[in-house]
């Protein structure tokens, strides 16, 4: 097989599976006429449930992009600019579960903000009866969502925004008496946007049929849309199978309605942003206040992910933690030792189907795009769209489907067929974080190399790859932390024999046990954690003799 | 149903000793030797850390005593295995499923049953199986009213009982009226797991059984025409409390643990669990205040059992057996009752055991907060499981959807 053919296969390696799923969920809702949907129709909860699905997605959306942009804005190139960046990484691995179930130990009524506070703050001796996880508006969720999303658009954004000159554009606008926040907003959004579409879109994808999040975090009286199919489809009888079909149908319509009106939303920035140009307002005024935001945001939401972290973390070893004292009043080993049995099997499996799956996903994104390099060859939109396929199609519309046909053809239900499976949602974002470097590689450089007598493979493997060392080690820890969070393919194609630190997570997670869940929920971060840190470390002890390779 | 009538004999065959005794024995035998080397997979709830530790404790017996092994398949909800299974037989898979056993009852085992998704009958056959106390416990061959005929196996019993932390209530309700005063008398302190979920469901089951005028019909499939009328006052006393429930009723917890954790936080006084032991095991673990105790409302709380079962394409359906016979044996009944283990209440008829087999349960402290056997009061028969789905269904109608 040609190297030429590898981005074609790849494409259909992403997209097969998404339709074929897409085919098998949606056969059932139309199994027996409309009764299905008139079904769907007939459930009280469907107004609210679709809202909240629609609200809490595009709210989140709306606000982590915006935020995004502000601190993009207002910080680029400034000191507090590269402590951010630095917390990326760490903040991008914490898996959505984890993040969500540190969220509720820290902001529920008996959560550690109202102990640190009671009683001395607030006169409470017991926890107040306040409504705040699971609140009817999914504010929470949407909170949650925000936080966990936030990293992802920033690192995003960070790697196309060095294709756009940035530096140059900002000192051009700050010559002409631009501020810093209107200078990024007139020259370098417009061209950061192209690159940043279909991570938003993936983003909204995402958060309006997010199920392990909004099961820990998002209303219940009726709950969001997404997670209401998933029950329908763990119900044992045959009606509210064609049922969960039949709202995922309109999952998917919602979803396609909601990216029309977020399209639309882009017309009119667009129209607003070319106004504003013309009219030649220089802002410079909006510089204070928009800095001022975004690092009061930046640090809340930061410091709210990791604040709950540390709460689990203490839960962990907490023996004796009653309402209003700040901390636990003695430690123990005892919930590491209970689950010590259970943690073991799982981090080993959890290692092999990530290493698996992220080993395929790097080999396969590395072979586009040195065919691109080679035969000249460029991503269309089209391609980039198949790519992000899997991150645009809601889950819980395509992999049921999928189960059922892996399940005919015997091919599911081990750690072989979860690693595969993972392979087709680590492989976008795999390839987003590596394309923008590998792109930037300068051309003259294999120039010199061909001039050299150097073929193609020796330019691969002796000069693309070191130089890319760093960019390679960054994308596997990239797909590592996105395997290691992914709970409904695991739980599907597993068929419920391959447990990870995330299936057990989220098990446990009904249960209420804090000791526990704070056990797996932290040793299912410390690994993509891990991994970062390797891939910030070992680039600097292999070139420590060359320094100018880690610039 | 033919298959079904000659496996009733069989059945039959093995409660008779003097007929069939030696031959059972045998048979036994050969299903031991080809249960040896095997993996059963037990698709199990997995939302408690204390019965998963149970179950790798009935893995090691199983390993050491037969040669089997067990894995346990940690479940969020009992229906993902009945739907795997559901699955597996649409894409036409008729053997080497992957689910051995399944811990099972009420709606998911009749749903399983009728659809004949289940492997039997097989728990008549098993060795163990007279030492079950059937009359003293009729729970444990009626699930929900609906005979069992051996297609599942009882491994535990369970009663509903209230739980309240006896610091800050100082005078425990004993009726379901007293029960509803004190819920409003202080509001924010009292709620009950969401609906569909099974102990909720079991809270609105046991209000019913105290307000129907006549609740011997809750063991009749629901009767349409006179259903309103049954459930009035129900959906009255469930208008009544909910404005004085923990978040005014506006969010409920998920499930039974979810419920002990708010007890355990101090978010609620007052709770319920399926389980007598329960509040004794949480506080010997460190995890529930010393002071909590528990009751039982008068004329009696509802009573289950909980059962095993084996799917009709199980791969390995000799090593389930094995498995669900190690669960009646009394050494591992008197570790599930130890509060310390689990708490659950055996399945077993004390009475018909080995006297160093009862010695073992006279010996266990049942703990702080259990109340004794003859404290219980009576255990209510599960109502025909009709009433559960329509229950659920109409408190989704009524309250599940409004903010």
């Amino acid at each position: 097989m040609s190297l030429r053919a590898l981005p074609r296969l790849t494409l259909a390696l992403m997209a097969v599976p998404v339709l074929a799923g897409l085919a098998g969920t949606l056969m059932p809702a139309f199994a027996d006429g409309a009764t299905a949907f008139r079904d769907l129709a007939a459930w009280p909860g469907l107004p609210r449930a679709s809202a909240l699905s629609l609200g809490t997605g595009l709210a989140s959306t709306a606000v982590a992009l915006g935020l995004c942009l502000a601190i993009l804005a207002a910080l680029y190139g400034s000191p507090a600019f590269d402590r951010i960046r630095r917390l990326l990484a760490p903040l991008l691995a914490v898996p959505h579960a984890a993040a969500a179930l540190g969220l509720a130990f820290l902001i529920a009524p008996s959560g550690w903000i109202a102990r640190a506070l009671s009683p001395w703050a607030t006169g409470w001796t017991s926890p107040p009866d306040l409504l705040i996880l699971n609140d009817p508006w999914g504010l929470s969720l949407t909170a949650g969502l925000i936080a966990k999303e936030l990293p992802f658009l920033l690192l995003m954004a960070l790697s196309s925004l060095a294709a756009t000159d940035p530096e140059r554009r900002l000192t051009t606008a700050a010559s002409l008496g631009y501020g810093r926040a209107s200078g990024f907003l007139l020259t370098i959004l417009p061209a950061l946007y192209r690159q940043l579409r279909l991570p938003v879109y993936a983003v909204l994808t995402y958060a309006m049929t997010v199920v392990d999040m909004a099961l820990i975090l998002g209303p219940t009286l009726p709950p969001t849309l997404s997670q209401q199919v998933v029950n329908w489809q763990m119900a044992p009888s045959l009606t509210s199978q064609n049922l969960a079909a039949a709202g995922a149908v309109l999952q998917l319509a919602l979803v396609l309605f909601a990216l029309t009106l977020w399209r639309m939303a882009e017309i009119a920035a667009r129209a607003l942003l070319i106004r504003w140009a013309m009219s030649g307002h220089r802002a410079a005024a909006l510089d204070r206040p928009v800095r001022r935001f975004a690092l009061f945001a930046a640090t809340l939401l930061a410091g709210a992910l990791f604040a709950g972290l540390a709460a689990q973390a203490l839960w962990s070893v907490a023996a004796d933690w009653r309402f209003s004292d700040a901390l636990p009043a003695s430690l123990s080993l005892a919930a590491w030792r209970t689950a010590l049995p259970d943690l073991a099997p799982a981090t080993a499996r959890t290692i092999a189907i990530a290493v698996a799956a992220t080993l395929a996903a790097l080999a396969l994104a590395l072979g586009c795009l040195e065919a691109e390099a080679r035969h000249g060859l460029r991503a269309t939109p089209r391609a980039m769209m198949l790519l992000y396929l899997p991150l645009l199609v809601p889950q819980v519309v395509f992999l049921p489907g999928l189960q059922t046909l892996a399940l005919a053809a015997k091919l599911e239900g081990n750690w072989i067929a979860v690693a595969a499976a993972h392979v087709v949602f680590v492989l976008p974002y795999v390839f987003l974080s590596l394309s923008q470097p590998f792109r930037n590689l300068d051309p003259r450089l294999a120039i010199a190399a061909r001039a050299l007598g150097a073929t193609e493979a020796r330019i691969f493997w002796q000069m693309r790859l070191p130089l890319l060392l760093a960019p390679v080690l960054t994308a596997f820890a990239v797909g590592m932390a996105v395997s290691v969070g992914l709970y409904l393919p695991t739980l599907l194609l597993g068929g419920g024999r391959v447990t990870t630190l995330t299936t057990e997570a989220v098990a446990l997670s009904s249960g209420g046990n804090r000791r526990i869940i704070g056990s797996f929920a932290l040793l299912q971060l410390l690994l993509p954690a891990l991994c970062f840190w390797i891939a910030l470390a070992l680039p600097r002890i292999v070139w420590r003799h060359r320094r100018r390779m880690l610039a | 149903m033919q298959r079904r009538d000659f496996g009733r004999l069989l059945a039959g065959l093995a409660l008779s000793p003097a007929l069939a005794g030696k031959t059972f024995a045998a048979e036994w035998d050969s299903l031991l030797s080809a249960a040896r080397g095997q993996t059963v997979y037990w698709h199990a709830w997995g939302g408690d850390p204390k019965i998963n530790a149970f179950i790798a404790w009935v893995g090691e017996q199983a390993q050491s005593r037969y040669g089997v092994t067990l894995e346990q398949v940690k479940l969020a909800a009992t229906t993902d295995a009945v739907s795997r299974v559901q699955a597996e037989k649409a894409a036409g898979q008729t053997s080497g499923g992957a689910v051995d056993l399944i811990w099972i009852n009420g709606e998911n085992f009749a749903a399983m049953k009728s659809a004949g998704l289940l492997f039997g009958p097989f728990a008549q056959g098993l060795p163990n199986w007279p030492l079950v106390d059937t009359k003293g416990k009729p729970a444990t061959v009626t699930d929900f009213t609906l005979p069992t005929d051996g297609f599942e196996s009882p491994w535990a019993m369970a009663q509903l009982v209230f739980e309240y932390d006896s610091a800050q209530v100082k005078d425990a309700p004993q009726t379901l009226d007293a029960l509803g005063e004190w819920i409003t008398a202080n509001p924010g302190r009292f709620t009950y797991p969401q609906p569909p979920d099974y102990l909720g469901t079991t809270f609105l089951k046991q209000v019913l059984y105290g307000t129907m005028p006549d609740p011997a019909l809750l063991q009749m499939p629901v009767d349409d025409a006179a259903y309103p009328a049954q459930t009035a006052p129900l959906w009255a006393f469930l208008d009544r409390i909910h404005p004085a429930l923990w978040r005014q009723g506006r969010a409920f917890p998920a499930n039974e643990p979810a419920l002990g954790q708010l007890l355990a936080d101090g978010e609620t006084f007052l709770s319920f669990a399926f389980n007598p032991g329960r509040a004794s095991a949480e506080i010997a673990a460190g995890n529930l205040a010393d002071t909590i105790r528990t009751f039982t409302l008068q004329g009696g709380t509802i009573g289950n059992a909980s059962f095993v079962a084996i799917p009709f394409n199980a791969a390995h359906p000799e090593g389930a057996q094995v498995i669900a016979n190690l669960l009646l044996d009394p050494e591992v009944q008197a570790r599930a009752q130890d509060p310390g283990v689990l708490g659950f209440q055996t399945v077993l008829d004390l009475q018909a055991l080995a006297p160093e087999d009862k010695s073992r349960f006279d010996a266990l402290d049942l703990g702080i907060a259990t109340l004794p056997p003859e404290a219980l009061g009576p255990a209510l028969l599960e109502p025909h499981s009709s009433w559960m789905t329509r229950l659920s269904a109409d408190w989704v109608t009524r309250y599940g959807v409004a903010p």
